[in-house]
């Protein structure tokens, strides 16, 4: 008897010990590979994604460049919303991974997924980075329309580099965030609520619209403990060059993604009971 | 040494006791199916053995290790297909196959040949560069089944392999098993409530009824136990009344359907 399958090869037991950051590392790869191949095979997703950054930077932005009623030292305001815009749609696109989640634990995916040897950190840093991957997918689409608008965005490769870390940790953080609460909820309609719920307050009580110094004291508090603003406080600095505090921006982006990784993994076994 | 080795395995959910005190073992190479109407607690019991349900230690063995403190070595062993069809509709057959590739560690100069392998073991050869949703229920359980064999597993978990299919893909997706393990000797563990298919394709059965499993044996044995019939006659004589599960199953085979249509 042939035994092409039942054995694995000898070599594969060392697979064993590749426990910590190089298992976590194989497991991210392989999970953005998918994100790529399935961003690959449904292009026009990119398309419709781009049509709401593309109105808020049309008519928000160029309406409210010609009213000068936002003061934004200097920059013109369509310059100013354009990193938050694009801050924006890479939440949008984070947050629907929750959503995604909980579709996949009623589909049984994510039972298939957790009977492989992926630890469920493992898992939940791999569905991180699948959301940053989509999150700078949208990244360039926001970049190409504001370039079109007129918006002189950097082009500097390192500034650019930076961008694609930020994008990538904003994205893995509220891609955590929104998996920490399905875990929560555990249910798609509850789920499709509370993300519509949090993701205009997040987006409205941070400076992605607006400069912080015009806010009211309170939804100053509230920004100063939302990540999106530390985020658009980073893209900004780095794709128009206004001040920024950046190595508070990355710290605080780099914490809570930890914490989002750990808060998401922790619920996760909760879903797949 | 058994494959899969049960002791006294209890799981609520609830006040619902899902799995009220069962003693199991699958001999290594055998195929064993775990029958029972729906709701009897064999989905549980695939899932504690799994390890996706917390099981205290020394309950649950596979191939000698104890799930509980082994959890990812024995998921080494383990090829899984849940009782949903769960492939990706928006990923082709290659790409599906090639994610629990990846999944599994298996070597990067071997994942092409083993995805290959796996896909052609399921007669999936012609349509793999395809998108899933363009599959038919037969062949997603069959390209389940390429993602569950990618990685050589000792121990093939299908939890009603067969559900929610028409009678022509439900003959292919056994004969593929069979198939299997003829060619493999790979041990594999399923539930069915479908009498007639298991009392064909299993080598041993157990019948499960509300948590507890009431009987085990060949298939065989048991009919003659019951002095001929079929399995299903069996499984009556075993278990009379259940009107109430009759409902729950109409529910989980509409379930399926949906996920069935969802996928295209
Ligand atoms: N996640 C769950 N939460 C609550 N009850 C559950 C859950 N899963 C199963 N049950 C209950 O446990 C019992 C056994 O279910 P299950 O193991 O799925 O049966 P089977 O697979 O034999 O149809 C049923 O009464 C079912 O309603
Ligand atoms: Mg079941």
């Amino acid at each position: 008897m042939s035994v092409p399958l039942a054995a694995p090869p000898a070599g594969w037991a060392e697979a064993d010990r590749r426990l910590g950051p190089r298992l976590i590392l194989s497991r991210v790869v392989a999970l953005c590979v998918v994100e790529i191949q399935k961003l690959s095979h449904d292009r026009s997703e990119l398309i419709t994604r781009a049509v709401q950054p593309a109105l808020w930077l049309v008519i928000f932005g160029t309406t409210f460049t010609k009213l000068h009623v936002i003061p934004t030292g200097g920059v013109p305001y369509l310059d100013f919303l354009a990193p938050g815009v694009l801050a924006q749609s890479v939440l949008f696109v984070s947050i629907f991974y929750g959503i995604q989640i909980i579709w996949e634990r009623d589909a049984g995916v994510l039972a298939k997924l957790m009977v492989t040897p992926t630890p469920r950190a493992a898992l939940v840093t791999g569905k991180a980075f699948a959301a940053g991957v989509r999150g700078l997918a949208q990244a360039v689409v926001v970049y190409a329309i504001a370039e079109l608008l007129g918006v002189r965005f950097t082009v500097n490769p390192l500034r650019l580099l930076g961008v694609i870390a930020v994008v990538l940790l904003g994205a893995a953080f509220f891609c955590c965030l929104s998996v920490t609460i399905a875990g929560l909820v555990l249910s798609r309609d509850r789920m499709m609520g509370i993300g519509q719920a949090i993701m205009m307050p997040l987006f409205f009580a941070s400076n992605a619209l607006y400069p912080v110094e015009l806010m009211p004291g309170w939804l100053q508090v509230i920004n100063h403990v939302n990540p999106l603003s530390y985020q658009v406080e980073a893209l900004r600095g780095l794709l128009i060059g206004t001040p920024a505090r950046l190595p508070l921006c990355f710290g605080v982006l780099v914490a809570a993604t930890a914490v989002g990784i750990a808060g998401a993994s922790g619920l996760l076994a909760r879903l797949a009971r | 040494m058994n494959a899969v080795e049960v002791r006294d395995l209890h799981y609520q959910f609830g006040e619902t006791k899902a799995v009220d005190g069962v003693d199991l073992t699958v001999r290594p190479g055998e195929i064993f199916g775990l029958l029972g109407p729906n709701g009897a607690g064999k989905t549980t019991t695939i899932r504690a053995i799994t390890a996706l349900l917390p099981v205290p230690t020394g309950v649950i063995e596979v191939f000698g290790l104890d799930v509980a403190k082994r959890r990812m070595a024995v998921r080494r062993l383990i090829g899984y297909v849940p009782q949903q069809l769960s492939a990706d509709g928006s990923l082709s057959g290659v790409e599906n196959v090639s994610l629990f590739a990846r999944l599994f560690d298996v070597p990067r100069r071997q994942r092409k040949a083993k995805v290959d392998e796996a896909l052609e073991m399921m007669g999936l050869t012609e349509a793999a560069r395809r998108l899933a949703k363009t599959y038919s229920g037969g062949m997603i359980r069959r390209l389940e089944l390429a993602q569950a064999l990618v990685s050589s597993p000792q121990l093939l978990i299908l939890d009603e392999p067969t559900i929610g299919l028409d009678p022509i893909a439900r003959g292919s997706v056994w004969e593929r098993i069979a198939a299997v393990r003829a060619e493999t000797g790979m041990t594999v563990l399923l539930t069915t409530h479908y009498m007639e298919e298991a009392e064909q394709s299993c080598d041993r059965v157990g019948l499960m009824h509300r948590g507890r499993l009431g009987k085990l044996g060949t298939p065989r044995a048991l009919i003659d136990e019951i002095k001929g019939g079929t399995l299903e006659d069996v499984f009556r004589a075993y278990a009379a009344g259940e009107q109430d599960e009759e409902q729950k199953g109409l529910r989980d085979v509409r379930a399926t359907r949906r996920t069935a249509g969802r996928l295209g």
